[in-house]
C-alpha cells in the first residue's frame, strides 16, 4: 500500500522525449509494479525488433484533414512529452506519424474513424504515433478502433483547442495474444471540453495511459472506461489528471468487469491539484465486479491537493462480486440464473454504455459485453 | 386445481433451527393468513419455499401438484407457479421496470410476449396499482418509496399470474391509501378463483381489505393455531402473548 504515501507530484515527474532517461524497468517501480513485464514482448527494454505492422487507415469526416507526415513535423510531441519508458520507444521508432485536424470553428458532420489493424502478433512490435488538433470552437467525433493481432507501443496527443469540444472513442479490441501499450494525452485549451470513451475488451496486455492536462481556465474532461476480463488477460488503465490552471473540470468513471482463472484489471486514477489550481472540481470512481474466482482488480485511486480552493475533490473505488440478492430476486421471478447474470451486468455497464454517442460502437460494445457473458 | 403442500418443515440459517416442522397445506381459491410476532419465522418461511440460498431446509418437503419444489432452483420454482412478494424487493441498478418486468413474463411463459399486448398489459397492470407509468423505464425498485416497491410487487403479481402466491408482510408500511390499492391488487388477482394466496403478516389491518379463509398462528418456528378468519379477531384483542410463552 506504499502508493498511497507517495505524492502524485512525483510519480510523474519524469519525462523525456529520449529513452535513454528512462531506465529499463525491473517491475519494482511504482509505475511498473502491477505490470507483468515478461509479456510486454519486449517493448519495455529495447529487445522488440521493429518488424511488425499495424496498418492505419482512416474515414474522416468531410470537415476533417487527415495528413501522414514524418517524425520532423513540428505538431509532433507539441503537447506530450512520453513519461516513461515505452512511450520514450515509441516516440523514438514511430516511422510515420497521423496528423488529424479539425479546422476552427468547423463542426465536423460525422464521426471520423482511424482503424488501427494489427496483422499478427509473431512478426515483432510495431510503434505509432497520432496527433489529433481540433482548433478553436471546432467540434469533432472520433474513433481510434484497435483490431487484429499487434505487439504496439503508440502515443496519441489531443489537443483540443479553446472553446472547442472532441469526443473520443477508443475501443481495444484486440485479437487473442495481442500486446498494446498507449498514452493518451489531452490537452485542454480555454473552455475546451473533452469526452473520451475507453472501451478494453481484446488482447494479452493491454497497459493504456489517459492523461490530461490544462492550459486555461474552463477545460472540462469526461473520462469515462468500460473493461471486461477474461481469463490469462491484463488489462490495464492509468489515468493521470494534472490540474494546473483554475476553474476547470475532470470526471473519471472507469468501470470492469472480470471472469475466469488470471484475469488481472489494474485501475490507477492519479489526480493532482496543483496550487494554482484554484476552483478545481474533479472526481474519480473505479469498480470492479468479480464474476467468477481466480480473477484479480487491484484499484488505486490517488488524489493530491496543493491548495484550499477547490468547488469539489473526491475519488472512490469498489471492487465486489455479484449481488446474491440481485441474481435471487430476478431468479424468483423465474429468471434462469444466466439470464439474471446478463441482465445484472448488463444493468452494471448501463449507465456508461449511454454515454457512447457513435450509436455503431455502442451497440458493438453490448454484443461485445454479450459475447463475454456467454463465454 | 393447484395445491402447495408443506410437510413437516424444517429450516435452518447457519447452525440455528428457525423453523420446527411447519404443516401447511393450501388449495387454490383459498387464501391463508399466516400471523405471528416477529422472529417467529414467518419470513424464514416464504424465503424458504421460495429457495433463497441463505436457508437450509434440514428436513421435510414442499410440493406443488405433487411436485417437488426442494429440488428446483430459485428460477425453476417461479416458473412451476410459485411467487413470492418480497417484504424488501430488491433494488437492481441499470435494470429497467420494463426490462425486467418483460424478461420475467418471458421466463414464466416460456415465449415472449407479443411486445404491444406486453406494453397494454402493463400499462393497464400499472394504471390500476396507481403507479406512474415513468416507472417503467426507472431502474428496478432503485429510489422506490416503500409503498412504490410494495405496489411494483403485485404489479409482478398481477403479471405473472402464479398458481401460489407468497405475500412477505406486503401491508407493512404502506399508509391507509396504498394499503387500500395493494389489498385491491391481490383481490384481483385471486377473484379468478384458480389461485391459492399464503397472506404473512404481523398485524390484522389488511385482513379487513383481503379476507382470509384460513388464519394460522406462527410461534416458535411452526404453527401453534389454526382456525377461520375469527382467529384474527381474537389476535387483535388478545395479541400474541400467549403464544409466544407457550412456545418459549
Amino acid at each position: 500500500m506504499g502508493l498511497e504515501t507517495m505524492p502524485v507530484s512525483k510519480l510523474h515527474a519524469e519525462s523525456s522525449y529520449d529513452v535513454a532517461d528512462f531506465a529499463v524497468p525491473t517491475g519494482r517501480e511504482e509505475e511498473w509494479r502491477f505490470t507483468p513485464l515478461s509479456r510486454l514482448k519486449g517493448l519495455h527494454d529495447g529487445t522488440a525488433a521493429p518488424t511488425g505492422n499495424v496498418v492505419i487507415d482512416v474515414d474522416a469526416a468531410p470537415e476533417v484533414t487527415v495528413e501522414t507526415v514524418g517524425r520532423d513535423d513540428a505538431r509532433i510531441g507539441a503537447s506530450y512529452v512520453p513519461s516513461d519508458r515505452v512511450s520514450a520507444q515509441a516516440y523514438a521508432s514511430f516511422e510515420k506519424a497521423t496528423v488529424i485536424t479539425v479546422p476552427r470553428e468547423a463542426v465536423a458532420s460525422r464521426p471520423t474513424v482511424v482503424n488501427l489493424r494489427g496483422l499478427g502478433v509473431g512478426h515483432g512490435a510495431a510503434f505509432g504515433h497520432i496527433v489529433v488538433r481540433v482548433e478553436p470552437m471546432a467540434q469533432a467525433v472520433l474513433v481510434l478502433d484497435h483490431t487484429g493481432g499487434a505487439v504496439y507501443a503508440d502515443n496519441v496527443e489531443f489537443v483540443v483547442g479553446e472553446g472547442a469540444t472532441l469526443k473520443v472513442v477508443s475501443l481495444q479490441d484486440w485479437a487473442d495474444g495481442a500486446v498494446h501499450v498507449s498514452h493518451h494525452h489531452a490537452q485542454l485549451g480555454k473552455d475546451a471540453t473533452f469526452r473520451s470513451f475507453v472501451v478494453t475488451l481484446g488482447g494479452d496486455l493491454v497497459r493504456l495511459s489517459p492523461s490530461v492536462s490544462y492550459t486555461a481556465p474552463g477545460g472540462d474532461a469526461d473520462l469515462t472506461g468500460l473493461y471486461f476480463v477474461d481469463a490469462g488477460q491484463h488489462l490495464e488503465h492509468r489515468l493521470w489528471v494534472d490540474h494546473g490552471v483554475p476553474n476547470c473540470r475532470s470526471n473519471v468513471t472507469y468501470k470492469g468487469a472480470l471472469q475466469g482463472d488470471g484475469a488481472h484489471a489494474v485501475w490507477i486514477g492519479d489526480v493532482i491539484i496543483r496550487a494554482e489550481a484554484e476552483g478545481t472540481d474533479t472526481y474519480e470512481l473505479n469498480r470492479n465486479l468479480l464474476l467468477t474466482d481466480g480473477a484479480r482488480a487491484d484499484s488505486v485511486p490517488n488524489l493530491e491537493i496543493l491548495t484550499g480552493e477547490v468547488a469539489g475533490a473526491g475519488h472512490a473505488s469498489a471492487s465486489g462480486r455479484l449481488d446474491d440478492e440481485h441474481i435471487f430476486y430476478l431468479q424468483a421471478r423465474g429468471i434462469p440464473y444466466d439470464e439474471a447474470r446478463r441482465l445484472v451486468v448488463h444493468g452494471y455497464f448501463a449507465q456508461l454504455l449511454e454515454k457512447i454517442e457513435v450509436e455503431e460502437i455502442r451497440e458493438r460494445v453490448l454484443s461485445a459485453v454479450e459475447a463475454e457473458l456467454a463465454r | 386445481m393447484s395445491t402447495l403442500e408443506i410437510r413437516d418443515l424444517h429450516v435452518a440459517v447457519g447452525d440455528k433451527e428457525i423453523l420446527r416442522g411447519v404443516n401447511l397445506t393450501i388449495n387454490s381459491g383459498e387464501t391463508h393468513a399466516i400471523m405471528g410476532p416477529n422472529g417467529s419465522g414467518k419470513s424464514t418461511l416464504a424465503y424458504a419455499i421460495a429457495g433463497h440460498p441463505k436457508y437450509t431446509v434440514t428436513s421435510g418437503s414442499v410440493l406443488l401438484d405433487g411436485e417437488d419444489m426442494l429440488a428446483m432452483s430459485v428460477d425453476e420454482r417461479a416458473r412451476a407457479g410459485l411467487f413470492l412478494a418480497m417484504q424488501y424487493p430488491v433494488e437492481v441498478p441499470g435494470v429497467s421496470v420494463s426490462n425486467f418486468l418483460r424478461s420475467a413474463v418471458t421466463a414464466v411463459r416460456g415465449e415472449a410476449p407479443k411486445l404491444r399486448e406486453f406494453a397494454k398489459d402493463l400499462k393497464n397492470g400499472m394504471d390500476a396499482l396507481s403507479i406512474d407509468s415513468a416507472f417503467a423505464q426507472r431502474n428496478t425498485n432503485e429510489g422506490f418509496s416503500g409503498g412504490e416497491k410494495k405496489r411494483h410487487e403485485i404489479l409482478q403479481l398481477e403479471l405473472l399470474k402464479p398458481k401460489i402466491a407468497v405475500l412477505d408482510e406486503t401491508d407493512s408500511g404502506l399508509d391507509v391509501d396504498a394499503l387500500r390499492v395493494v389489498s385491491e391488487g391481490i383481490n384481483r388477482f385471486r377473484a379468478s378463483g384458480d389461485t391459492g394466496v399464503l397472506l404473512i403478516t404481523h398485524y390484522t389491518r389488511i385482513l379487513r381489505y383481503v379476507q382470509p379463509d384460513f388464519v394460522h398462528v406462527f410461534a416458535g418456528g411452526r404453527v401453534v393455531e389454526e382456525g377461520g378468519p375469527e382467529l384474527a379477531d381474537k389476535l387483535e384483542d388478545e395479541g400474541y402473548e400467549s403464544y409466544v410463552k407457550a412456545s418459549a
